[in-house]
């Protein structure tokens, strides 16, 4: 992936990614840190524009950390309506009529399956 | 004639395997197109072939033909075989109509919540971000178009993993895939051997956004191992959902990554015409239903003296 290449991708399509790399680290990060668990080819200031963006949209919360700020996303009331959704939909078993889940329940067999594959791709 | 109404209630057992072939022999994103088709037409001719039974037997009781303004009784083959038809007819199609009335209730209300909640909820771009311990993760359609995932399904994945994610999701939505899923979950519902079809559907929308993923972000190998990390995850932890029947067949998450993984087919042209079976297969019952309902039509203005035999 090329700067250019990510410089150019949709603004909610770069916030998406930055919230990800929020939750996925599950403490407060920097700047800097989240440039770096992204891995893509953004430039900081991009990255802390991104951030400034969330934070004025209520999103993520953020705390004082050396001469920057650390940055976690907002777990509150909103968090627990989404959760609510989630039971909602958790309830009804056949959701994937209008609702294409990214995998399916796996069969017996599959797990196995999957690991060879996986293992396979370490190999080469 | 009436035989000819059987034919598009036996000819939708063919359609499982045969979509199976579509699948297997066309591009995803073209198979999707031709299987919801399919199961759409193949859905309607067996619903007239029934509606047009359960006419004939109406007609033919005594009380009612009056109503129907026939003169001379319905011609039609002997009454041991239209009668039972008929009622049987009637059964289906009222069971049927029950199970898809409850289905869509559901399916609205959930959607509704889950779009609701979304709505409510300040957005990151298109993303939703539910705290989970269950790895999950859907494209939620609608406007704008979300993407739900659970914090333990982001966890799991690396950043790149996640990127490949977002881009099946974000396939899902754009392609509009939730019509298709909709539209075979009608399918199912108006004959049972449409169910397996419904599968093959729900697999080559799961396909399609697999191929569009791993063109967005230029490498197929990353899609598939995202795809076996979200499924191995979310098969460690001890889920919520009622699992269901295993099946004996290699599951659907194996087989998007083996697709994924082998090299693009060839897709030669001389194997082209067996992936169309299923589109002459459903030619052959809409065409036998429409001459079934026709001949009916027909029958029934000879009754009412419209017409001479």
């Amino acid at each position: 992936m090329t700067d250019a290449k990510d410089e150019r991708r949709p603004a909610g399509e770069l916030e998406a990614a930055v919230m990800a790399a929020l939750w996925a680290a599950g403490v407060p990060l920097s700047a800097g840190h989240v440039q770096v668990e992204l891995g893509s080819g953004l430039a900081r200031t991009t990255v802390t524009t991104i951030l400034t963006r969330l934070h004025e949209k209520g999103v993520v919360s953020r705390e004082r950390q050396g001469r920057g700020y650390a940055y976690f996303p907002v777990q509150d009331a909103p968090g627990l309506t989404a959760r609510r959704m989630h039971t909602e939909l958790d309830r009804d078993t056949d959701r994937e009529t209008v609702l294409a889940r990214f995998v399916a329940q796996l069969n017996p067999g599959d797990e196995q399956l999957l690991r060879r594959l996986l293992e396979q791709e370490g190999d080469e | 004639m009436t035989a000819l109404l059987l034919v598009p209630l036996v000819l939708p057992f063919l359609a499982p395997a045969l979509a199976r072939r579509t699948l297997d022999r066309l591009a995803p994103a073209t198979a999707l197109w031709i299987l919801t088709a399919s199961a759409l037409v193949l859905a309607g001719a067996c619903v007239a072939a029934l509606g047009t039974l359960v006419l004939t037997g109406l007609l033919k009781l005594p009380a009612l033909a009056p109503l129907g303004e026939l003169v001379h009784p319905l011609r039609t083959p002997s009454d041991y075989f239209v009668l039972p038809a008929a009622v049987a007819a009637t059964g289906v199609l009222t069971l049927s109509a029950l199970t898809l009335a409850r289905s869509a209730f559901r399916q609205a209300r959930a959607f509704r919540t889950a779009r609701t909640q979304a709505d409510r909820r300040p957005a990151a771009g298109d993303l939703c971000v539910v705290d989970s311990p269950h790895p999950d993760a859907y494209a939620l359609p609608g406007r704008p178009h979300r993407i739900v995932v659970t914090t333990a399904m982001l966890r799991s994945l690396g950043p790149a993993e996640r990127e490949a994610l977002f881009a099946h999701e974000r396939a899902h939505n754009r392609a509009g895939h939730h019509y298709f899923l909709a539209a075979a979950e009608l399918a199912a519902h108006c004959h049972p051997a449409l169910r397996a079809v419904r599968d093959t559907i729900r697999l080559a929308a799961e396909r399609a956004a697999d191929e569009t993923a791993a063109t967005a972000v230029g490498d197929r190998r990353l899609i598939a191992t995202a795809i076996a990390r979200a499924a191995l995850a979310g098969h460690a932890s001890p889920s919520t959902r009622p699992d269901f029947a295993p099946a004996a067949t290699t599951g659907p998450v194996p087989q998007r990554v083996a697709a994924l993984l082998a090299p693009s087919p060839a897709r030669s042209r001389a194997r082209r015409p067996t992936a169309l079976l299923l589109m002459a297969c459903t030619a052959l019952s809409l065409a036998a239903g429409t001459a079934g309902v026709v001949d009916f039509h027909h029958q029934v203005e000879i009754a009412q003296g419209e017409e001479s035999p």
